[in-house]
This record gives C-alpha cells, sequence and structure tokens, in this order.
C-alpha cells in the first residue's frame, strides 16, 4: 500500500494526468443525489412563491464588456457568437416587458476560470424579484439556502453575519477600503506576508486583500453577507450618492467560499451604455479585445426596467459547502480536464 | 526572451523570480466573481530548495527560466564535485554538493540520472525513480519471516538508511523507489 503523505513534496506524482481509461466521474453517487435533491428544493422553493421558471439562449451576438469576465467565441458563419458568461441580459429583457418575478438554472461559461473553486462551466441560479429592495432579497437568499441545505443534508440553523465592506476590512485589518491609498493597502499587504509581483493599483490590492485577508476569515459554517460595496465595483449595480458613493450590491458568502452576487439592478440606459463603453475602453487599454455592445439590452432599459433587484448563485459551489465537499471535483460529474 | 502567462502555471514549471530560478510547486487560482482574479504558487527556489509563496495577478507574464533537463550517466565522485556524462555526446558536467543534496543517498556509478541544467550549469539532479543497492549492514534476517510484515533498519553502499523486511540478509541487493526512499523488493 502507498503511504500517500511520503509524497507530499512530490506533487507532480500526485497531480499526474488522469490515465486514458478514467472515464468515470469524480463526483460520487452520494455528491450527484444531493445535486438533485438540491435542483428539486430550488425548483419547489420558487413554484410556491409564483416565480416563474424561464430560459434565455446561451449563445449571444453580444457579450460582457467586463474587463475581469472573458467569453468563449464560438465561431457560426461570418459572425462569431458567445457563450454567455450570466443570463443577465436576456433575463431583464424579460422584465423590461413586464412579466413579474422570474428565476432560471442555467450553465454559464467564463473563459481561463480554472481551480479548486472554479470550472469555466458551471451551474448558475439567477433570479429577480420585482419592487424588492436589498434588504428583502437577502432575506430571501438566505431562505432559499436554508431550505436547499435541509433537501441536501438536515442541517442545523445556519447562522448568518452581515457587515459592510468597510466593517469587514476594518475588523480584520483595521483600515477603511474607502479611505485607503495605494500605498497604505501595499504596506497592510506586506504587513499580512503577502508576497506579490506587481504592478497592482488600487482596486487590485482591495480584491487581493478582500479574498486573502477579509474573507478568509469568515466564519466556516455561516453564511456572511457583504453589502455596500466601493462605487467602483457597482458593475450593473445603482449607485447611492453620498461620501463615499456606494453600490447597492450585495454579496453572500459561504464560510470564505463566495457564492452568490446581487445587486438592486440599474435601470438608467444611458448610464448601463456609459459603464459598458468604459469597460471597453479599459479592455482596449489592457490589449484585449472589445466586446460588442448587447443593443438589445440598452433598448430595454430605454423601453423601462420595473424596479428590482436580482441576485446570482453559484449552485456547485452551494452543493459543495451544504454537502461538506472540498472541491469543485468532488460535485461536478466532469470538470473541465476531463468534459 | 522566452515568457510564461499565468494561464500556464502548471506544477513543475521553471520560472525566473527576482534572478533566481524556480519550480513551481503548486498554483492555485483565486479570483472574486466581479474582480481582479489572481494566482497564487508556491515556488521552489532551485538553488537553494526554499519553498515561498507568491501572488501574480492573472494575465501577466514572468521570465522563463533557461533551465534544462538532460538525462546523464553519474561517473564517480572526487568528494568536492560530482561528476556527470552525457552518453551520447561524452560532454561532462561537474555537480556541487548543493546540486545533489538530495539525490546523493541514491548515487550509483553509471546509473542514469535527470540533470538539470541552469545557463548550462548543473543546478539539482534527480536519481532514476528505482535504483539497485547493495546492503552493506543490517540485523541477521529472519529465516521463513515473509508474512508479519515487520522491519529493520539496513545500510546500504551509498551510506542510505532503508526500512526492509526482516528476512533480507546482508550482502543482498534490494531495489528502491527513490521518490519515497521505501524498499520495493529484493533483486535476484
Amino acid at each position: 500500500m502507498i503511504d500517500k503523505n511520503q509524497y507530499e513534496d512530490r506533487n507532480e506524482v500526485l497531480y499526474a494526468p488522469a490515465p486514458q481509461t478514467s472515464w468515470e466521474p469524480d463526483a460520487s453517487f452520494e455528491a450527484l443525489r444531493q445535486r438533485a435533491r438540491m435542483l428539486d428544493s430550488i425548483r419547489a422553493y420558487f413554484r410556491e412563491r409564483d416565480v416563474l421558471e424561464v430560459e434565455t439562449p446561451l449563445l449571444s451576438q453580444a457579450a460582457t464588456p467586463d474587463v475581469y469576465i472573458d467569453s468563449f467565441v464560438v465561431g457560426s458563419g461570418s459572425r462569431s457568437r458567445y457563450l454567455h458568461t450570466s443570463p443577465e441580459f436576456a433575463m431583464k429583457r424579460l422584465l423590461a416587458t413586464g412579466l413579474g418575478d422570474i428565476y432560471q438554472i442555467v450553465h454559464v461559461f467564463r473563459k481561463d476560470e480554472v481551480g479548486r473553486l472554479h470550472n469555466p462551466e458551471f451551474s448558475m441560479l439567477e433570479w429577480y424579484r420585482v419592487g424588492w429592495n436589498l434588504a428583502r432579497l437577502i432575506d430571501e437568499v438566505v431562505d432559499l439556502i436554508t431550505q436547499a441545505g435541509d433537501a441536501v443534508f438536515k442541517r442545523k440553523k445556519i447562522a448568518i453575519f452581515q457587515l459592510s465592506y468597510r466593517q469587514s476590512f476594518e475588523n480584520a485589518l483595521r483600515i477603511d477600503p474607502h479611505e485607503a491609498n495605494t500605498d497604505d493597502l501595499r504596506k497592510i499587504a506586506i504587513g499580512q506576508g503577502l508576497e506579490v509581483a506587481e504592478p497592482m493599483n488600487r482596486s487590485d490590492w482591495l480584491d487581493l486583500l478582500f479574498s486573502e485577508c477579509v474573507a478568509v476569515d469568515f466564519p466556516r459554517d455561516a453564511l456572511t453577507v457583504i453589502y455596500d460595496y466601493p462605487a467602483d465595483q457597482a458593475a450593473l449595480a445603482r449607485i447611492k450618492p453620498g461620501i463615499p458613493p456606494l453600490a447597492e450590491r450585495f454579496e453572500v458568502f459561504a464560510g470564505p467560499i463566495e457564492l452568490a452576487n446581487g445587486f438592486h439592478e440599474l435601470a438608467d440606459a444611458g448610464e448601463q451604455a456609459a459603464r459598458f463603453a468604459a469597460e471597453n475602453r479599459r479592455r482596449a487599454k489592457q490589449n484585449k479585445p472589445e466586446m460588442p455592445v448587447d443593443q438589445h439590452f440598452l433598448s430595454a432599459l430605454q423601453a423601462g426596467l420595473p424596479d428590482c433587484s436580482g441576485v446570482a448563485m453559484g449552485l456547485d459551489r452551494l452543493l459543495m459547502w451544504l454537502g461538506g465537499w472540498s472541491s469543485l471535483q468532488e460535485v461536478i460529474p466532469f470538470t473541465w480536464d476531463r468534459a | 526572451m522566452a515568457t510564461y502567462s499565468t494561464n500556464e502555471f502548471k506544477s513543475g514549471l521553471k520560472i525566473m523570480l527576482d534572478g533566481d530560478p524556480y519550480a513551481i510547486v503548486e498554483n492555485e487560482f483565486v479570483k472574486p466573481g466581479k474582480g481582479q482574479a489572481f494566482n497564487r504558487v508556491k515556488v521552489r527556489n532551485l538553488k537553494t530548495g526554499r519553498v515561498i509563496d507568491k501572488t501574480f495577478k492573472s494575465g501577466e507574464s514572468v521570465e522563463a527560466a533557461d533551465v534544462m533537463d538532460v538525462d546523464m550517466q553519474y561517473l564517480y565522485s572526487d568528494g568536492e564535485f560530482w561528476h556527470f556524462m552525457v552518453p551520447d555526446t561524452f560532454e561532462q558536467y561537474a555537480a556541487g554538493e548543493a546540486a545533489v543534496t538530495d539525490a546523493r543517498p541514491w548515487l550509483k556509478e553509471q546509473d542514469i540520472c535527470t540533470v538539470t541544467l541552469w545557463n548550462n550549469s548543473p543546478l539539482s539532479v534527480l536519481p532514476p525513480n528505482f535504483v539497485e543497492l547493495r546492503i552493506v549492514e543490517t540485523d541477521p534476517g529472519i529465516r521463513g519471516d515473509t508474512a508479519t510484515g515487520g522491519t529493520k533498519p539496513a545500510t546500504l553502499e551509498t551510506g542510505a538508511v532503508v526500512k526492509v523486511p526482516l528476512f533480507i540478509e546482508e550482502g543482498e541487493i534490494i531495489k528502491i523507489d527513490t521518490r519515497t526512499g521505501q524498499y520495493v523488493s529484493r533483486v535476484k
């Protein structure tokens, strides 16, 4: 018998490519059954609340220009199509028609995101509530996770902590993330023992410190909700004016793992178009291809998006946390390398 | 100058950091949903063997280390240097003590080893996965005991000490897995 500890310093041995014959799933029967129960419970949850299940295209003529998210390009005749990175634009077109509350369970695709907590193709739950504010949606997210937790694996009550982006930095690092400048952040990172290859700008430091020094200490068995993000991390959220201006956005963490991201949805077509253009300019600066902007989506905003809040949740990670698994490989039948 | 993008990071890749060659031991992708992605890597300094953590912004490029693995035959040691030869060209290389530290217990003359060259000088030596070495000292064997699974220490001709089954005798040649330092079998 091989003692695996003997191989500790010899990663190349343990991580050697799987032989050709290993056609079977990495995920166990138990994980696959838990997945089916989780999906069932989510659909039941929305059925009871009259939220309509919808399906939107996976392949679109437009793509997100978000500089941090890269779409897969699929050749199709003379014009390329893009695999969606989230069903957000199409679902908002449905919302603008007055269809009401909707949800979708769908695979989404993000290029180059591979790791223990990342698979370039993953399962997403996204839903929108018309006329709701963020606080109400946060309560529903927690409620839905609790119900899914019961379905996957009878759990005790799940503890919830809610704190602002600023409080989370103050608790962990004793700095105000809205006030600190690039030098302050660099000094904090070095003080925390992070060895970082520069160049890093201010928002890079915030992203790194948040995931490496703030989120890592969130309690493992609880959900932590972070709200009031800096305005430059708003993405598609509305911005509350003030000093500093804050994004009406929240994120839900299961232990240190990012699980869901919600917005009070930006409805201003002009501002949305400006944010898309700004992202495309950042892409050009970084020598990344600019993305065709979704004109249908902008037209829908122009026609009028009802006041609403929406949230997207990674279902593979949710299952991983609820079932007590330690990597996506344990809950996805065939991950990227073996798909 | 060759470079690698963080997308190409994987264990075993050789890169330059602050003027020293390093090998990537572990690579973890870290990314917030709406923010900058990072590669958090553990890298081993190929000169000192020290392992450090380093974080890179995903998408950045890093200089590749001019490091080459060449199969060479181990010839002999003069006490200060360990001499190796490329079998095809008879080209010889002298490796210093630092380069052979890990391989030393398993180096047997004429065995083929993998020598890592950096800027054409030996940086480290990897012995074959399996070596056959003679036992120069061990407690007397217990005849017939092949089932109890007990072990005893045995000193090999290179000076290395390994655990062997109780029935193995002094003077026997045994096969060792150098990756684990464990006894594999006896050699006729």
